[in-house]
């Protein structure tokens, strides 16, 4: 595959959370910026994740937390991913996450996290920088 | 006001010259600080409106008295010189017991009412032992499985003094039943509870997306709950109607008038096609508006949803009762206006808009604490929250004069405006066939998707300001404490669930759930079917897992 092909994105919603406002944002400004983007809708479970991903073949999967349970379904996608031969995916993040558990997810492979206020293009600036097309 | 059509001309060619000279003279020494003023909804606003700007506006026809017809200027005549709004500040963490402990708190504090906050699992009808509870338990809200963990979080109140409002939509029927079930053992009927439930199902398809089962099944349980508390309970507000998180999700104030109004519309024509009358069920119906930070658009909005909604039930519905003709409605102020950076902001922000709800004319409020950008309420936020309320109602003078912009140019000129583009919505809506059909096209959704993007878009070209986000940033993070909810509550509700189940009686359990499913299948009021299944302490997971069964799920279209 070339390495100059358009980045494929999943922004998924694990979870029960319904506050889509933030993922969905975010799905329209990284496909202005030009990605490829996939929405899972919500209410997707880690396991729909994982296997959206890999199905879809991306290259990052973004999720949308609301509801604070960020610390048991992010790291729950990153394990899914490694175990079903995704590892190369890169994982982030954004939603109501105070700042200790920040370290705790990246840790834990959640590479980059947005809280509420982040302008868009540090986002799209991180997908950059971070994001490299899969072989 | 609007005076004589002389004057009128007189003020507006008056008007004409001021901009060519007085303000061409002051605004050329000093210019405009933007090229164009516009609400945070993206309203062009007027500099200045004079009685030119309201030329048709008849004060008894459009404004009239508080209490009276068609309810502009307020719901009652007694207005806050009779009772202040009740102060009802959202709450609900972790177990039944952590919040029935913050409940008294609240009510020690001089808080009036109380409202639930469910966790997601209660909120999307699965027990807290379900694989997709797993993470969220305790999380967003209080973890409810059964009528044994209501019992917990009413310990010790009174239902005969407080009332209670529950947010809870999809499962609102069940969670009804259990409060009903509380009351009865505290010794209280249900014909003397008093209290809500938000029961607003159409919202959540177009906004807040906590919905169980396909719109139509949806609302006959809401037809059911109507029927039910129209007869057996009597000072229940059957559902709010609620514009609150469709603003949330990024709508503009007029499409979150109008979306809440046609969906007030939607309901109330579902009641009708059932054959209940309009003014036996109608005068139980209430209102949750949100409050933005947009001062006066607020207040327009508040006062064009009671103008609109008293036309709309008098003249499409025929309702006669004064009681079915007023709307009557609580407020939060707008999560979405806070900010986790420099979070004490976000007290000042709640002020503005908690003075815009009462400007307003709002029936009973709720203030955000300002750490809710980063995590539930911690005691000492939800206090400054409600001392905020204390404040306007008790030192600022303002609850003393009812509805005290009313007359001003602007609002007035306002409300119109606001009121003539609800109703063109409300006209596409009626051309879709009603807000069912609109829902299941995605048009409101559409809309408001687009409204928050568009908005997303201003901020971060700083068209506008968000202070402390795009303007007046601060280096290094101001930290308040937060309240955590640690997975130790998951582990005690699987404790508390297997309990029960292993403590009941399961065949008359068994039966319960059965009697669920039949009249499920039928076409029965289903709520004595729920009282019974709640009192032999069937789970909420269960109850749903049956109406799951029969009446299928609804799935996000996932569109963006």
């Amino acid at each position: 595959m070339s390495s100059t092909r358009k980045l494929r994105i999943l922004v998924a919603k694990p979870g029960l959370d319904g506050h889509d406002r933030g993922a969905k944002i975010v799905a329209r400004a990284l496909r202005d910026a030009g990605f490829e983007v996939i929405y899972t809708g919500l209410h997707q479970t880690p396991e729909m994740i994982a296997a959206a991903a890999i199905q879809e073949d991306v290259d990052a999967v973004g999720m949308s937390i609301m509801s604070g349970a960020h610390m048991v379904l992010m790291p729950a996608v990153v394990d899914l991913l490694r175990a079903r031969g995704g590892e190369g995916i890169a994982v982030f993040g954004g939603g109501i996450i105070p700042d200790d558990d920040m370290e705790a997810l990246r840790a834990k492979g959640v590479k980059g996290l947005f809280t509420p206020g982040t302008p868009l293009a540090e986002i799209v600036d991180w997908i950059n920088a971070n994001v490299t097309p899969r072989q | 006001m609007a005076g004589e059509k002389d004057d009128l001309e007189s003020i507006a060619a008056r008007r004409e010259e001021w901009e060519e000279k007085e303000c061409r003279e002051s605004f050329g020494r000093i210019p405009a600080r933007l090229p164009r003023f516009s609400t945070v909804s993206d309203m062009e606003v007027k500099a200045l409106a004079t009685p030119a700007d309201v030329p048709n506006m008849d004060y008894e026809r459009d404004l009239g008295f508080p209490g009276c017809y068609p309810y502009t200027r307020g719901a009652q005549a007694s207005m806050y010189r009779g009772r202040l709004w009740t102060m009802r500040q959202f709450a609900g963490f972790g177990t039944a017991r952590d919040t029935n402990g913050r409940y008294k708190y609240l009510l020690s504090q001089g808080q009036t009412g109380l409202s639930v906050a469910f966790h997601y699992p209660t909120l999307m009808g699965y027990d807290s032992d379900h694989p997709r509870a797993r993470g969220e338990v305790g999380k967003c809200g209080v973890a409810i499985d059964s009528l044994a963990d209501m019992e917990v979080l009413f310990d010790g109140i009174p239902f005969d003094k407080v009332t209670t409002s529950m947010t809870i939509n999809g499962p609102a029927a069940i969670l009804l039943a259990m409060y009903i079930a509380v009351a009865e053992k505290q010794g209280i009927g249900q014909d003397a509870i008093g209290g809500t439930i938000q029961n607003d199902i159409l919202k959540e398809y177009i906004a807040q997306k906590s919905w169980i089962f396909p719109p139509r099944p949806s609302m006959r349980l809401i037809v059911d709950t109507i029927a039910y508390c129209t007869e057996h309970v009597p000072r229940w507000n059957t559902i709010s109607v609620s514009g609150y998180h469709i603003r949330e999700a990024g709508s503009t104030a007029v499409q979150e008038l109008a979306f809440t109004l046609a969906d007030g519309i939607g309901y109330v024509q579902a009641a009708a096609d059932a054959g209940l009358d309009v003014d036996a069920f109608a005068p139980r119906l209430s209102f949750f508006f949100n409050a933005h930070v947009d001062f006066f658009e607020e207040v327009a909005k508040y006062r064009a949803a009671r103008r609109i909604w008293a036309r709309v039930m008098k003249e499409r519905f025929g309702a006669k009762r004064p009681d079915s003709l007023r709307l009557r409605f609580h407020t939060q102020t707008a999560g979405c206006t806070l900010t986790a950076q420099q979070p004490m902001n976000n007290v000042v922000r709640t002020t503005i808009e908690a003075l815009a709800a009462v400007m307003g004319g709002t029936q009973s409020l709720h203030t955000n604490s300002m750490d809710e950008t980063l995590a539930l309420p911690s005691e000492q936020a939800v206090t400054v929250a409600l001392r905020t309320q204390q404040i306007i109602a008790e030192e600022s003078g303002v609850p003393n004069t009812m509805d005290p912009l009313g007359g001003s140019f602007f609002v007035e000129w306002l409300t119109g405006r606001m009121e003539a583009d609800a109703l063109e919505y409300i006209r596409k809506i009626d051309d879709m066939g009603g807000i069912i059909p609109a829902v299941e096209q995605g048009y409101p959704q559409r809309e408001i998707a687009d409204a928050a993007y568009h908005y997303q878009q201003q901020l971060e070209k700083a068209e506008k300001v968000v202070v402390g986000v795009n303007k007046y940033v601060m280096e290094g993070k101001i930290d308040i404490p937060i309240l955590k909810i640690g997975e130790e509550v998951e582990a005690e509700q699987r404790r508390r669930l297997a309990a029960l189940r292993a403590g009941r009686d399961g065949a008359e359990a068994a039966r319960c759930l059965e009697a669920v499913e039949r009249a499920a299948r039928g076409t029965e009021n289903m709520m004595p079917y729920f009282i019974r299944a709640v009192k032999a302490y069937c789970t909420l997971g269960e109850i749903i897992g049956v109406l799951r069964r029969v009446f299928g799920e609804y799935k996000d279209p996932g569109m963006f």
